[in-house]
């Protein structure tokens, strides 16, 4: 579809709008109203009378579940191949392009010679990481996503924020330390 | 003639003054921070403040303000090392002093008959009330000056400059704005003023409503509060308490919230008929009069209080231009106008 202009025509500057009370009548009905229907759905809520909507967005996080969108790019995650060895083949382009520097690879042989190359230790720092997503798309056996819907990834120690690869395929949970 | 002053009379007079600053001043300014985070919160469609609990009971986040005065108090009392000294510290004091004698100074109520005399409900009853009340808040320029200039620091200053500037700006609106209704009432005295509302059942609202809004609106500027916190403004310089922590800040918020409640003070005493209750004489109804007398006068002020609020909340910050535009080249002519209209209608009536 070809692009289009629209033009907008400028809002034209009327008496009305100039000596400005009008308008900030016409703000503050907006927002009486929505503090009066807000309260009400509150009141009606707080009755336990049903069939209002409720009186806020908000979602009150640490009690309820984050609420992440389906292409949320989060934690990273390793995949595997059908027969469950890692996908990586340890190529190093996702450690090459990452601008923060924050994967580390060491590679080794792999038994399959097929493959050739295999990682021995994949370790991301994500204290370091700045979710730009680079590294996924620089993979080209698709062995790494951005798509483990976890955001909470605070720890007490720098150490605790770097993930190895067990870690990283879901193979072993990560055991964060306590406060120092 | 004695000059011996009775000493319950001395004794009840600091228990109106400590029940004007505390009970009302404080009182509302705590309850202000609520009232401002809740309000904001629900015409916004959010929640609010509500995790600070005593035993698990949140009150709808009414302790958030305790937990406020709880931090300040306990934070460390930091002055920078470029700040002026003696100055740094001065300034809340004259701002938050400046703010409390004018809550003293309303009149909360008449007087009244009591166990076989006359208490008079007013904390300071002065017959100069009205320009003494608009004397001391335009000295609480000087603390935000003070402040400015003893930090040592640009954004400091620069929010200080602006602060005189716009209360010079919107003072001389505040006073020229009353000038009009002051002429009709015949009097400075606030007691006065609302003696001749209450006496004839006609609010000053209805004689004067131009000066209501424009007194309304100088006056919100005075507080320094959104949309004229150009001296603050908190997303652009931060302003003249930027060098501040601790309850030295918190005294400069407070003065904010105190200031708020004297400007609707004063519009309740001269505009909202002061503490009268259409319909009651309070006056011959002894001690439930003088309850009813503080109930209605702090309730007018509450409502207000709630629109200023809510006008807090709904108008964007005015450009600095604009703001001293609406004041010098709006404002005061429309209110000069006012008062030269009120002068010769009334030279015509008598």
């Amino acid at each position: 579809m070809a692009i289009t202009v629209r033009a907008v025509a400028r809002p034209a500057r009327t008496f009305a709008t100039q000596i400005y009370l009008v308008e900030v009548w016409r703000g503050l009905a907006v927002t009486f109203r929505h503090l009066f229907v807000n309260l009400f759905r509150h009141a009606m809520k707080a009755l336990g009378i049903r069939g209002f909507l409720p009186g806020s967005v908000t979602i009150q996080y640490p009690e309820d579940p984050a609420v992440l969108g389906k292409r949320a790019r989060t934690r990273h995650r390793l995949l595997k191949r059908d027969d469950g060895a890692p996908r990586c083949t340890a190529c190093l382009l996702c450690e090459t392009i990452c601008p923060a520097k924050c994967i580390r690879i060491t590679a080794e042989n792999a038994p399959d010679v097929a493959v050739e190359k295999r990682a021995k230790t994949f370790d991301i720092d994500l204290g370091m990481c700045v979710f730009c997503g680079y590294c996924v798309e620089a993979c080209p056996v698709d062995a790494i996503h951005m798509d483990a819907d976890d955001v909470e990834l605070s720890s007490y120690s720098r150490q605790d924020m770097i993930w190895n690869m067990p870690e990283l395929l879901g193979d072993k949970t990560k055991v964060p330390s306590g406060p120092a | 003639m004695s000059f011996a002053i009775p000493l319950n009379d001395v004794l009840f007079t600091a228990a109106k003054i400590l029940f004007a600053v505390v009970g009302v001043g404080l009182n509302i300014a705590g309850f202000l921070g609520w009232v401002e985070r809740k309000q904001s919160a629900v015409m916004q469609d959010r929640i609010g403040a509500n995790r600070a609990s005593i035993f698990g009971v949140t009150l709808l986040g009414l302790f958030h303000p305790i937990a406020d005065a709880i931090k300040l108090l306990t934070k460390e009392d930091f002055v920078p090392k470029g700040a002026r000294g003696p100055l740094h510290g001065l300034a809340p004091m004259i701002s938050l002093g400046c703010a409390m004698f004018c809550l003293a100074a309303l009149p909360y109520g008449g007087a009244v008959q009591f166990s076989g005399r006359a208490w008079d409900l007013q904390p300071i009853a002065l017959s100069m009330g009205v320009p003494l009340v608009l004397a001391a808040l335009a000295f609480g320029v000087h603390g935000i000056v003070m402040a400015g200039y003893a930090s040592g620091s640009n954004y400091g200053l620069l929010g200080a400059l602006r602060g005189a500037a716009q209360m010079i700006a919107y003072e001389v609106c505040l006073a020229s704005s009353l000038a009009g209704i002051l002429f009709i009432y015949g009097t400075l005295d606030f007691q006065e003023a609302v003696l001749w509302q209450a006496s004839r059942g006609l609010w000053g609202i209805a004689v004067q409503p131009l000066a209501f809004f424009l007194f309304l609106t100088a006056g919100a500027a005075v507080t320094k509060r959104a949309p004229f916190d150009l001296p603050e403004g908190e997303s652009e310089i931060v302003g003249y308490h930027i060098e501040y922590s601790g309850m030295k800040f918190g005294m400069f918020m407070m003065t904010d919230f105190f200031e708020s409640i004297v400007i609707c003070g004063v519009i309740t005493a001269l505009f909202l008929g002061g503490w009268a209750i259409p319909g009651l004489d309070l006056q011959a109804m002894g001690a439930l009069g003088g309850l009813l007398m503080v109930a209605s006068f702090v309730g007018k002020m509450m409502l207000l209080l709630f629109l200023l609020m809510q006008l807090r909340w709904t108008l964007p910050r005015f450009r600095f231009d604009q703001l001293l535009d609406l004041g010098w080249k709006n404002l005061l002519p429309l209110s000069l106008l006012n008062f030269i209209a009120t002068a010769w209608v009334v030279y015509l009536w008598r």
